[in-house]
């Protein structure tokens, strides 16, 4: 008999998570399901830059000084790494509620409502909470059956509820949300600045090369790309420059896009927002300078399959819990909730085993985001390639 | 209140001779605004199983560990801005705050679930693999007494 080799396809968590994102990197990257407008950014920015860098810099950087296409390139990199690590992280996605969670908190609703007549329509789920003396409501979220924590909202377009959601960016391709709403203004920052950079050395190139051919006598043609760098600049110029300014505004006030739209704290008669220090210092320290919150989905953990990869510690144990429970296996099989249900397997193990899982995830967790602004070339190969 | 004489001297035996009866999830906190934060409300399904001021220490210093990794203050102003003239790029070289406080709390959780929980037929989870949403606290039976015991823990669960 042959022996042959079976290598076993490890399965990742991220293979199995439900919501509409896209996953690379074996679950390092993650970003929503259209991506063509995020291709058109880095177009743009990558096909800018290039043109800048290989007509206006040669001219520049003799005439004028080689700090210009120095500092240039800083800029380009810093905004780059800022795009790739809004569009590649994890913005906060809280994952669904497990069956056991789902049903208890059904029974918490149920127990609150009482009696509803028949034909009658249920109350609306919603939760009364006080958050620095203010009411603030928490909603019910049916798909993820959860009610969302103050600040998150469930975002239609990926169908997953993310922590102080601020609103979906096609630009980036991703949603932006707690973890990742710093890079995105860096982003939106550090692109203005470029943008103005890239604006007015193409202003001061065309001038210099205007006043030089007064000077000699000679005719010449300002280069093609020099306009369409400067068309491109303009137009960037409003939007992004307008977006930055706007974003800092709701920085000074600890307010997000959404809270905005829906005036959440304006107006009349409405809470007041609970969450702003008052304090326009404050409030930018905390969202710029705040604790760096890690992802809560684990991503690249592996899977446990019970019928797949029984391991000699869990065999016994799986048995008996599918044996006494049936009521979470028959809804393992319904909802697209995380699979991964068996918490007496997962937890016991490793605490059995001397703390090697649990403090395995949050270790797992660090490489996915830092490497993303790192590996720009790969990761970007990685995903047309995909 | 008398504690039930439990057979549950390690975690092993709770993993080979225990049943799950029940769980019991500890909601989050909201009064401080979005901070993590877990209630000590005792609940009621743990009322034979666990003494309450046990549960409350827990809950108390798993917040205090909460509290601390999410501290705005020097040492976070320093993290955030070398991280960003680094580009972000530090974090491949040392951990973030948070996680090492993570860290601190999966080891304490461990360390409570062997000292306390487990011989009481209790065990944690770490919040962060329930999206920091909830203590999930499993309730075991021990499949040979299963007549007396669950009927208290299944009964006070619905009238919650």
């Amino acid at each position: 008999m042959s022996a042959v080799m079976i290598t076993r396809k490890v399965t990742r968590k991220w293979e199995k998570l439900p919501g509409k994102n896209t996953f690379c990197c074996d679950g390092r990257v993650m970003m929503a399901r259209q991506k063509g407008v995020f291709y058109l950014t880095l177009f743009l920015i990558v096909g800018t830059c290039s043109l800048f860098f290989a007509f206006e810099c040669p001219y520049l950087a003799v005439h004028l000084s080689p700090a210009i296409p120095v500092f240039a390139v800083l800029l380009f990199v810093f905004v780059v790494a800022m795009l790739l690590r809004t569009s590649f992280s994890d913005p906060g996605v809280l994952p669904r509620a497990l069956p056991e969670e789902a049903n208890f908190i059904e029974m918490e609703i149920e127990a609150a409502n009482g009696n509803v007549m028949a034909g009658q329509r249920p109350p609306p789920r919603i939760k009364n909470v006080q958050i620095n003396n203010q009411i603030v409501k928490l909603k019910y979220c049916y798909t993820c059956k959860i009610f969302r924590p103050p600040r998150a909202s469930h975002c239609s377009i990926c169908d997953n509820c993310v922590d102080r959601f601020d609103h979906h960016c096609p630009w980036v391709g991703n949603c932006v949300g707690k973890r990742n709403y710093r890079y995105f203004y860096l982003f939106t920052l550090s692109l203005s600045l470029l943008t103005i950079y890239i604006f007015a050395f193409n202003i001061v190139h065309v001038v210099l090369r205007e006043y030089r051919n007064i000077f000699e006598h000679v005719v010449s043609l300002t280069p093609h790309c020099t306009v369409l760098e400067v068309l491109v600049c303009f137009f960037t110029l409003w939007s992004v420059v307008g977006l930055t300014g706007f974003h800092t505004y709701l920085i000074s006030l600890n307010q997000t896009t959404n809270e905005d739209i829906k005036g959440s704290w304006s107006g009349k008669n409405r809470v007041q927002n609970p969450y702003s220090h008052k304090n326009f210092i404050k409030n930018c320290c905390e969202v710029l300078c705040g604790p760096t919150y890690p992802s809560v989905l684990d991503r690249r953990g592996v899977m446990l399959e019970d019928s797949t990869r029984p391991t000699p510690s869990d065999a016994s144990a799986a048995s008996t819990y599918k044996s006494t429970n049936p009521v979470s296996q028959t809804t393992k099989s319904s909802a697209p909730l995380i699979p991964n249900e068996h918490t007496p397997e997962e937890a016991k193990p490793s605490i059995g085993a001397g703390t090697q899982k649990s403090t395995s995830s949050p270790k797992e967790e660090k490489p996915p985001s830092p490497t993303s602004p790192n590996a720009v070339a790969p990761a970007v190969i990685k995903e047309s390639a995909h | 209140m008398v504690l039930q004489n439990k057979e549950f001297h390690n975690l092993q035996e709770l993993r080979h001779s225990a049943s799950l009866a029940n769980k019991v999830f500890i909601q989050r906190d909201y009064t401080d605004g979005t901070v993590c934060k877990f209630q000590t409300k005792f609940p009621s399904e743990l009322d034979s199983r666990i003494e309450r001021t046990l549960f409350e220490d827990t809950v108390k210093t798993l917040n205090n560990y909460y509290a601390e990794a999410e501290k705005i203050g020097g040492q976070s102003y320093l993290e955030g801005c070398l991280a960003c003239l680094t580009v972000y790029l530090i974090f491949l070289c040392i951990e973030t705050r948070y996680e090492k406080v993570l860290k601190k709390i999966s080891r304490y959780i461990q360390e409570q679930n062997e000292k306390v929980y487990a011989p009481r037929g209790l065990l944690i989870t770490d919040p962060i693999e329930r999206g920091m949403r909830v203590i999930e606290i499993s309730v075991y039976e021990d499949r040979g007494s299963s007549g007396s015991s669950s009927g208290s823990s299944t009964t006070s669960s619905s009238g919650r």
